[in-house]
């Protein structure tokens, strides 16, 4: 089943948008407490919505579609803990801007999914909710961070999931449990009531089983919002319309940086195979280099934890969220709840971010990862002047197991090293998925485009989700 | 004492709350007071998710109050993020400008002395903690209001040219209308950096940040004291520890708050949530026009047009609203030569400002409007009423706040300067003072004063003692 088959059968009357409800709300019954991809469920909720759905008469592009969000984006009463203990039990006061197009589409919202604590991880596993497991194999990470907005999707207790991607939170997930991820260009989704993170890296962007169906996605989220002063203000875009025309002229590029070593010899051949198809189907294809790639993760690093660390301050006891009961005097009680509320990614990555704004070290580290961050997107300026889109994997392995890498920052930080670039410059990436490995996991590939080139991407994606269904 | 030894070094830092409908990054109400928490959104609470957005009236305030100063305006300007903890930040960060300030340069003439300023930049302010005895209070109304922070060069030279400095920054933006400056509602307040060094020196001596004054009298008590304080630890050989000292206005005194070691390091760093803010130069030009005249340049344009002296003219100007009473004062007088203007300029600054003081009032709360007082002026001028008759006029109009003319009308208080009335008084006087006569007569011509005097009682001095003076003169001559 896809959003475009359900939202036709709903809107011709076939079946009813609180019917079709009630079919995925006994399916998560079964699913949640073997996947623990919701941290919290409105049924009530998403019933009324869906009664009021059905006294719609107009088609709606989402229309009766089940639905989760990330809990770290903004749903009036409903509780957004952002996979945070600090957070627990706050209930949203208002709506985000694209949680509440979805609404306005017809999209009925079941629930909030797990993710890693305030977006901070690659496996889902720092969630103070518990970890997330991947439909494909319940043994193994379904990454990170949008872990339950991948994992519902996979495991179709929805039909389509936001997520937000601030260094891979997306493709990566996407990849690990094989569906559809994309992570629009910076400003193309309004990020207010989106948790920020890393404010100048976060982007909402669709999870869904098909190409099409994420695009149908973007047309309901994507826009000018005034609400958001880094939004872009550009014409709306059917990003269905030109999905499948194919590859026929179509320049793909190769980045040699992307395919060395770290990268497991499975995914390198799902990704070799791709383009070999691709230049079948009449794309040319091109070898390109973005040099400062290697300096990716580093200088995220740097920016991501010293913006969070800014971000993260209001967390402090004193409005709403956690409070610690031990403190007897102010500055107790902020290190205190923050001690006892955050977990120890999210408190790693504070004194990360601290010590790089740090008197004596800013311009040593946060101006400096800023330098690179520019030299990182000339990089792609270049590159597109030559290619139309750049394929490369997602990720550098498939799903690992839970707790393999947990207790090793570093190497899960790798897991993110093909999917930083596109955030440290702003542009827009796509995970679909491209067959399987040895074991039968799911292999993801990214096509990465210029700014505001979503709809060449998805175009790209079709392409080649058309080749591996055909196989 | 000292006075030969050492200078005084002030650098003022001065906040003022731009005078907008809503908040600098939210669509609350920009009010003063209210209840607690009565103005709030997620926005300016610093709730998970929200995102700010500069309110432009705030940015078209803070670019005319520069311009005002003199500044230059930036193309691009830059928030900052400004990073401590205190529970009336929400955010537990501050939106400011740091590296790339709104506004550069410009300067304001204290008493003829040019004070040269660094810089004008935008930021929010935060809210009010209130401490009882069941725990701290905060109140977030006050958060994210928007503020313009001016700060000069250390050329201040006293703590008297410091709240000098002050007024003038106030008159200013009252008259822009960028701003209340209410020291006591907190609309505008004043950090200082303090320091002394020894005649002559070129180098700055260390300085001392004062908070906490919230008055022009407590800036310059704060200051005083402060000159005191360093005097006397220089004088026995100390030195100045560079701290951030808190004004005590009950018991007078500075205290040390933080020493610099203890100093906030502030993290500042790029506000990722705002692009930078860009203004066209069309825009500055357009906010440029509706800059009114200012006061340094209606004192000058006064003393030309109507050789009132500088210090009238800086009475009258010093605020706005005085200024334009006085103008529309002056379109209300029958002749408007330098005589009669300065008569009316005597009538505001003396008579009516002592009248208002006394009664607590602005100016824009008279009980007695430009039109009845330039009437009462135009009265005296030409010689209908007396001075003296004047005074009790005004008192009436005060009062009862009837115009001169109805007054003069009702009370029969017209001046007598009818010739032939007047001969018959002085004639009438002569015959009754038979002994002032006769002294008179024997050659004290002094005399002729108690004669003016008695007359001028009888008529309720409404007759013109110019005229009754030479009648009597001539009157007497005549009987020698
Ligand atoms: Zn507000």
């Amino acid at each position: 089943m896809t959003i475009k088959e359900t939202a036709d059968k709903i809107s011709s009357g076939k079946i009813s948008a609180s019917e079709n409800l009630k079919k995925y709300l006994s399916g998560i019954d079964e699913s949640q407490a073997q996947l623990n991809s919701f941290i919290s469920l409105s049924k009530e909720r998403a019933i009324k919505k869906a009664e009021e759905v059905d006294k719609i008469s107009a088609d709606l592009p989402l229309k009766g579609i089940p639905f989760a969000v990330k809990d770290n984006m903004m749903l009036e009463g409903t509780q957004t803990t952002c996979g945070s203990k600090i957070l627990k039990g706050y209930t949203s006061p208002y709506t985000a801007t694209a949680v509440e197009k979805l609404e306005r589409a017809g999209a009925i919202i079941i629930g909030k999914t797990n993710m890693d604590e305030f977006a901070m991880g690659s496996s889902g596993e720092t969630s103070a909710y518990g970890p997330t497991k991947n439909p494909v194999d319940i043994t193994r990470i379904p990454g990170g961070s949008s872990s339950g907005s991948a994992a519902s999707v996979k495991a179709g207790q929805v039909l389509g999931s936001l997520g937000s991607d601030t260094g891979g939170s997306i493709r990566q997930p996407a990849a690990m449990c094989g569906v559809v991820g994309l992570k629009p260009t910076y400003g193309l989704v309004s990020r207010y009531g989106l948790v920020a993170f890393a404010s100048s890296l976060d982007q909402i962007g669709p999870f869904a089983a098909t190409v099409e169906d994420a695009a149908i996605i973007l047309n309901v989220i994507s826009g000018y919002d005034p609400k958001d002063s880094t939004s872009l203000d550009i014409a709306k875009k059917d990003y269905t319309k030109d999905i499948n025309k194919g590859v026929e002229g179509m320049v793909f590029g190769v980045p040699e940086e992307y395919m060395g070593e770290g990268l497991s010899d499975s995914i390198r051949e799902r990704v070799t195979e791709t383009v070999k198809e691709l230049e079948k189907n009449g794309a040319k294809i091109k070898r390109v280099s973005l040099p400062h790639t290697k300096y990716a993760v580093a200088t995220y690093y740097i920016v991501a934890p010293a913006e969070a660390s800014a971000n993260l301050a209001r967390y402090d006891g004193v409005k709403y969220g956690y409070r610690s009961d031990n403190a007897d005097e102010l500055i107790e009680e902020y290190i205190k709840s923050r001690q006892e509320g955050f977990g120890p990614e999210v408190k790693r990555r504070i004194r990360i971010g601290t010590y790089a704004l740090s008197a004596g070290y800013y311009e040593a580290y946060y101006v400096k990862a800023q330098k690179v961050r520019t030299l990182i997107k000339q990089d792609y300026e270049k590159a597109f002047k030559e290619v139309d889109l750049i394929i490369s994997p997602t990720s550098p392995t498939t799903a690992f197991k839970l707790g393999e890498k947990f207790n090793d920052p570093l190497q899960m930080y790798l897991s993110d090293i093909y999917t930083i670039s596109c955030n440290l410059a702003g542009v827009p990436g796509l995970s679909l998925p491209a067959g399987t490995d040895s074991a039968g996991l799911p292999v993801g590939i990214q096509l990465t485009g210029d700014y505001l080139s979503e709809e060449k991407i998805l175009r790209g994606a079709r392409a080649i989700e058309g080749l591996y269904n055909k196989s | 004492m000292n006075k030969e030894k050492f200078e005084t070094v002030i650098g003022l830092e001065v906040h003022i709350h731009l005078k907008t409908a809503s908040k600098l990054f939210c669509r609350c109400e920009n009010i003063f007071g209210g209840k607690p928490n009565s103005r709030i959104c997620p926005i300016c609470t610093g709730q998970p998710g929200v995102l700010p957005v500069i309110n432009k009236e705030a940015v078209k305030l803070a670019i005319k109050a520069s311009l005002a100063l003199g500044c230059r305006i930036k193309k691009k300007s830059v928030f900052a993020r400004k990073q401590y903890f205190y529970p009336d930040l929400p955010k537990n960060y501050q939106i400011s400008q740091y590296k790339l300030p709104l506004a550069e340069g410009g300067h304001v003439y204290v008493d003829g002395e040019k004070i040269n300023l660094t810089r004008a930049h935008m930021e929010e302010d935060a809210g009010k903690l209130k401490h009882t005895a069941a725990g701290s209070l905060v109140d977030y109304n006050r958060t994210g209001t928007p503020l313009l922070e001016i700060v000069s060069e250390p050329e201040i030279k006293s703590p008297d040219q410091a709240a000098r400095y002050l007024k003038i920054l106030r008159s200013i933006f009252r008259y822009c209308e960028v701003s209340d400056c209410d020291m006591e509602k907190g609309s505008m307040r004043c950090d200082a950096n303090i320091s002394l060094r020894k005649k002559g020196e070129k180098e700055l001596g260390i300085k001392s940040e004062i908070k906490n004054m919230n008055s022009f009298r407590g800036v310059r008590n704060a200051l005083s004291y402060e000159v005191k304080r360093q005097t006397a630890e220089l004088e026995k050989g100390g030195v100045i520890v560079q701290e951030t000292r808190l004004w005590d206005e009950k018991k007078e005194v500075t205290k040390s708050m933080r020493s610099k070691e203890e100093a906030h390091d502030y993290r500042y760093f790029p506000e990722p949530d705002l692009p930078p803010l860009e203004v066209e130069e069309t825009f500055i030009q357009s906010i440029k026009e509706t800059l009114p005249e200012l006061p340094r340049v209606k004192v000058k344009r006064y003393m030309k047009r109507y050789n009132l002296s500088e210090y009238d003219c800086g009475v009258l100007t010093a605020e706005k609203e005085l200024a334009d009473f006085f103008e529309k004062a002056v379109d209300g007088l029958t002749k408007t030569d330098e005589a009669t203007v300065k008569t009316l300029t005597n009538w505001i600054t003396v008579e009516l400002s002592g009248k208002l003081n006394v009664a607590e009032l602005e100016i824009t709360r008279s009980r007695i409007s430009s039109k009845m007082i330039a009437e009462l002026v135009s009265l005296i001028e030409d010689g209908t009423i007396s001075g003296k008759m004047a005074k009790k006029i005004f008192e009436i109009m005060w009062d009862k706040q009837e115009s001169p003319s109805d007054i003069v009308e009702k009370e029969g208080m017209k001046q007598i300067t009818s010739d032939d009335k007047i001969e018959g008084i002085c004639k009438k006087t002569i015959e009754n003072h038979s002994k002032i006569f006769k002294k008179y007569l024997s050659g004290k011509e002094g005399v002729i004063g108690a004669l003016v005097g008695s007359i001028m009682k009888e008529t309720g001095g409404q007759a013109n003692p110019q005229l009754v003076n030479s009648k009597l003169r001539e009157l007497l001559a005549e009987k020698k």
